[in-house]
């Protein structure tokens, strides 16, 4: 069995009075795609955040291979430097054009020299199918566009593990695809990869796990084809059946 | 004697000095505005002549040369042209006139803000121009340009130390007079006239703020207004 | 002597006086960047203390004339023994007026730039001092510009005040000729235009300089 990449034992976070996670346990193993699910509100944005430590969860652990990143003693830079992040608003920097986008993080935190991030920054690029854009700036880009260069710059770092908020919800429709099949390649080239998304053609295609939240806890977790055919929870199957409607989620 | 007591015995000719200075803050920002709303509206309604042959090159020339050349302009200018104008009068056409220009842009913006929509309903109500101006256009305006004001209130009040220059008995001038006289602490002094236009400053950013509050009406987002005219040195 | 001849002849020494303005511009308006930009950062990320003494600061210098800030600098000081030259007093003033405005700039163009921007830098295992620079302050400089335009203009203007403490720049060259020869309205005339010219052509190359930072999307 492959190593796991990434364990999450009994997270808490509260915002005021508000619970957002009440007690998340998971694990992702090596190679694998968690796709994360649930209706809006309940946490899921917040969990993600919660693993690279841009929001600090109250209680709770969270391994990275064997790196305890909630011990207080790690260095967190190191850490969210090897967990790449893909965001739903893309958050390109906007002060600089596609190439630079991802050489920023090489350069910067990983002190590696220009040329080579420039080698690292086209090859991405090339593999995100945006060979041609290099020197375009982020508002000259297609929302798909954008979301492609975020993940090159994601990918540029090497990481472990990339999460993926939502990464499709801001695209218009007709976008959409471009971004699932550069999502679908990374799956299937053995990228650890946690994904909170609604697709579900995506999460069919390459999921191995799916993960139904709500109300900040884990309803239920499993392969797709048994969360799609024989899900035990009347909450998890009457989610499940809305957003097959919605998002539409024939087999492939 | 005491430098503390030098500022005491100076109080009252400081504060005769304060009094001059708000007298010519006032009648800055009085013409400024009266001026500054008709050329404001003749930039947005005007025919294009008056806008090209007068107002452009008003604006252009009252903001681009400096308050202290503006000043000596009219205060030699009215001897060269035999006029008996005093100091303050002088100072009052110059620094009235700039500050003109410069309100006269923030009415623009404000008028411009809101829109041709408003315009086309009051006319389709039947109102002649003039009426929709009046009742319709002018009293958003105003209210829309409180920020923009305040900053501009701040602006002539500072500037209005310039009429030194020229020989008027503002605050400032009566610091000096007080070091000269007194051979007293000049940095006390100054300092004292530092606090004092401070505080007149203060004051009147917190009135405006009440009359921004006061006449602030759903849906006008003033606040945000606020946040970009922190971005102008206006 | 005609006003063209006047003209014509004062021309050189205005000129004279004209360069020191400028030298005071650009010497305060540089040195207005090189602490607002600190100050600006300190109201923005600083601890309670850093941003009550930077937001202090920065009232001060804005909420008193600068006429009475060069008077302080130039005839006040000496009472506790510093003695500054007028050029020297006109630099500070202005340097640390324009700081103030500066300050408030930046902080706007700080504030304007996205919070998800720093996430993004976060989340590439940048720390916070990284952020700021690779991140916050090559946006924020871009934004800055028109403010920054606007602020080398007034700048330009309120040199002039130097002239009150004596500083040998435009209008004090203007004086000096006007108490030889009577013709102040005719020397202020030239004056003007000379300002007129010096404005509309750093406009115009503000403009440019604009124009070709411009960067899309910011």
């Amino acid at each position: 069995m492959p190593k796991t990449v990434l364990k999450v034992e009994n997270l808490h976070k509260s915002y005021g009075n508000l619970e957002v996670l009440k007690g998340i346990s998971f694990q992702v193993r090596q190679g694998e795609t968690t796709v994360i699910i649930g209706s809006s509100g309940t946490g899921k944005s917040t969990l993600l955040t919660c693993i690279n430590q841009i929001t600090p969860p109250d209680k709770g652990r969270i391994w990275l291979e064997d790196i305890e990143i909630t011990d207080p003693k790690t260095d967190l830079n190191m850490v969210r430097s090897s967990i790449g992040m893909v965001f739903q608003h893309f958050n390109l920097f906007t002060h600089l054009n596609a190439l630079d986008n991802v050489r920023l993080g090489l350069t910067v935190v990983k002190k590696i020299s220009p040329e080579r991030a420039t080698e690292i920054g086209i090859e991405k690029l090339k593999l995100v199918g945006l060979e041609d854009k290099l020197h375009s700036y982020p508002a000259e880009l297609s929302g798909g566009q954008q979301q492609r260069v975020s993940i090159a710059r994601a990918l540029a770092m090497s990481p472990k593990l990339i999460l993926f908020d939502e990464p499709t919800s801001a695209l218009d429709p007709e976008l959409i695809g471009e971004v699932l099949n550069v999502m679908i390649e990374l799956a299937k080239s053995g990228m650890t990869m946690i994904v909170v998304s609604h697709e579900m053609g995506f999460a069919r295609a390459v999921a191995n796990d799916i993960i139904f939240m709500e109300n900040g806890v884990i309803v239920e977790e499993g392969t797709p084809e048994a969360m799609f055919n024989y899900c035990k929870n009347p909450r998890t199957r009457e989610f499940l059946h809305k957003i097959t409607e919605l998002y539409g989620g024939k087999k492939e | 004697m005491n430098q503390l007591q030098i500022i005491w015995q100076g109080l009252p000719s400081l504060l005769a000095g304060t009094l001059v200075t708000l007298n010519l803050t006032f009648y800055f920002l009085i013409l400024g505005f009266l001026l500054g709303i008709v050329l404001a509206l003749g930039q947005v309604y005007g025919p294009f002549p008056l806008k090209i042959f007068f107002i452009v090159p008003f604006e252009r020339f009252f903001r681009a040369v400096p308050e202290l050349v503006l000043l000596f302009l009219f205060f030699f200018g009215s001897s060269f042209f035999r006029i008996n104008i005093s100091a303050f009068m002088a100072a009052v056409l110059a620094m009235g006139l700039r500050s003109a220009a410069y309100q006269s842009q923030i009415f623009r913006g404000a008028i411009q803000s809101i829109g041709e929509d408003q315009m086309r309903a009051a006319r389709s109500l039947g109102m002649s121009t003039l009426q929709s101006i009046r009742y319709v256009i002018l009293p958003q305006a105003l209210r829309l340009s409180i920020p923009s004001w305040a900053n501009e209130y701040a602006v002539v009040l500072k500037d209005s130390s310039l009429a030194y220059a020229i020989g008027v008995t503002e605050l400032l001038r009566q610091g000096r007079y007080i070091v000269a006289r007194t051979f007293g602490n000049a940095l006390l002094v100054y300092s004292a006239c530092a606090l004092i236009y401070f505080v007149l400053v203060f004051a009147g950013n917190q009135l405006l703020k009440f009359l921004e509050k006061k006449y602030k009406i759903p849906g006008f987002e003033i606040q945000e207004r606020r946040d970009q005219s922190v971005l102008e040195r206006i | 002597m005609s006003f063209p001849e006047l003209a014509w002849s004062i021309l050189p020494k205005l000129l004279e006086g004209m360069v020191v303005t400028l030298e005071l511009t650009i010497i305060a308006i540089t040195m207005g960047a090189l602490l607002g930009i600190p100050i600006a950062l300190g109201r923005v990320y600083g601890s309670k203390l850093i941003y009550i003494f930077c937001t202090f600061f920065v009232e001060i210098f804005r909420g008193t004339p600068l006429l009475t800030q060069l008077f302080i600098l130039y005839f006040g000081l000496p009472s506790v023994g510093v003695m500054l030259s007028p050029f020297t007093a006109a630099v500070i003033g202005m340097g640390l007026n324009s700081a103030a405005y500066q300050a408030e700039y930046f902080r706007g163009a700080i504030q304007s730039v996205k919070e998800e921007q720093l996430i993004a830098a976060y989340s590439l295992g940048m720390k916070q001092v990284q952020a700021i620079r690779y991140v916050v302050l090559p946006q924020m400089l871009r934004l800055v510009i028109p403010s920054w335009s606007n602020e080398l203009i007034y700048l330009l203007k309120y040199t002039s005040m130097a002239y009150m403490i004596q500083a040998p720049e435009i209008i004090s060259q203007g004086r000096l000729i006007s108490s030889r020869n009577f013709r102040t309205f005719e020397v202020f005339i030239v004056i003007t235009v000379i300002y007129l010219v010096v404005v509309l052509i750093l406009s115009k190359f503000l403009d440019l300089m604009e124009s070709k930072f411009r960067i899309p999307g910011l």
